[in-house]
């Protein structure tokens, strides 16, 4: 099985471990065999390690290093921030993301509304039954 | 000399060095002023007797002699500070009860105690908790908050939750072989009283909140897959 995305400049990436988890942030350069110049809207430039990276499909069009602005720019025209949010990945992240931080009433509420939901369902689930038989 | 004491009264000899004062002994007796104190007496410094000593009654020689030492405890004369209320919780906040009978009810905080104890209701018509008292260390504080601008807790403090005192019956005999009436405690009706007037303004902000009157009604417990150490309250 091929590999399909690669480390690349450009290659926008998931950060899955540290103070920045849970970013989108777009590889530069590469340093070495270990890692990467990364750089995001909101943070500084800075090296991370490629095992803290995990790489996604989106690729935008950059030069090596680029400056700042002209990073935003690439940012822009490729729509990073669109692609992520409807890729299913980009998805269950969000969703993941808004689980961990309900509060206790959010988890009671959401109990609340699964209950009637499933309530419902079921009373479709029994009229359709009725009217087949 | 006088009987009020100045606390930590500032010298007027300043210090050079550690040991060393900035002024001499003759200048200090001009500073301090004697020289005005020994001309207000006449030319000499003012003497009082001595107060006579309070007479103690003679102590008579105890009655029994310990055969070895007895050691006596130390004298512990440190005070605790007034524990700390953690940030999180304030006054309206819906905390949860993780020890002793109400268990995993949620529960309405009111304030603090002056023994740092936690004043907190029920509401008792929803879940069943009186007006009680809470140690901080046995509460999980939620995020959730109550309006409690209605409620006055002004008269409540730890001497009103203090045990009734029993005063002890002498018994006869005969009356120890009888069974014993059990008088059930009943509740003072001020109590009840006290109860009704702290929840009803309680009732009518919980009521404005959806879902807040069944939350609090219902007890909280760990499910398959919750890790309380992530879980945000």
């Amino acid at each position: 099985m091929p590999f399909k995305r690669y480390v690349e400049i450009g290659r926008v990436a998931l950060v899955n471990y540290g103070n920045d988890y849970g970013k989108l942030v777009v590889i530069v350069d590469v340093i070495d065999q270990n890692r990467a110049l990364v750089d995001a809207p909101d943070m500084v430039r800075s090296q991370m390690n490629f095992k803290r990276l995990s790489l996604t499909d989106i690729k935008i069009d950059i030069k090596r290093v680029p400056k700042k602005k002209e990073l935003l720019a690439a940012m822009e025209a490729a729509d990073v921030k669109k692609k992520w949010e409807n890729s299913s990945w980009g998805r269950k992240f969000i969703v993941q993301k808004r689980r961990a931080c309900l509060t206790d009433f959010d988890r009671f509420k959401l109990m609340l509304a699964k209950i009637k939901r499933a309530g419902l369902v079921r009373q479709e689930l029994a009229n359709l039954k009725k009217n087949a038989a | 000399m006088t009987a009020k004491l100045k606390t930590a009264r500032k010298s007027r000899n300043p210090d050079l060095i550690r040991g060393v004062g900035k002024y001499s002994r003759s200048k200090m007796y001009h500073k301090r002023g004697l020289w005005a104190i020994k001309a207000k007496n006449g030319g000499v410094f003012p003497h009082h007797d001595p107060k006579p000593a309070a007479e103690n009654p003679p102590q008579k020689p105890p009655k029994f002699y310990p055969a070895d030492d007895v050691k006596k405890p130390f004298v512990n004369k440190r005070k605790h500070k007034p524990t700390k209320l953690r940030t999180s919780i304030t006054p309206g906040t819906v905390l949860i009860v993780l020890a002793g009978r109400f268990k995993g009810k949620r529960v309405v905080f009111l304030k603090q105690l002056s023994s740092g104890l936690l004043l907190v209701t029920g509401p008792f018509k929803i879940n069943g908790v009186p007006l009680r008292r809470v140690n901080q260390s046995y509460v999980i504080a939620t995020s959730t908050k109550v309006d409690i601008s209605g409620v006055n807790v002004e008269k409540f403090d730890d001497k009103y939750f203090a045990k009734e005192v029993e005063k002890k019956k002498t018994k006869g005999e005969g009356q120890f072989f009888e069974a014993e009436k059990e008088e059930k405690k009943l509740l003072p009706q001020g109590k009840k009283d006290d109860q009704k007037a702290v929840d009803a303004p309680l009732l009518k902000s919980i009521e404005a909140v959806a879902d807040l009157k069944t939350y609090l009604a219902a007890r909280f417990s760990l499910m398959s897959g919750m890790k309380p150490h992530e879980l945000v309250f």
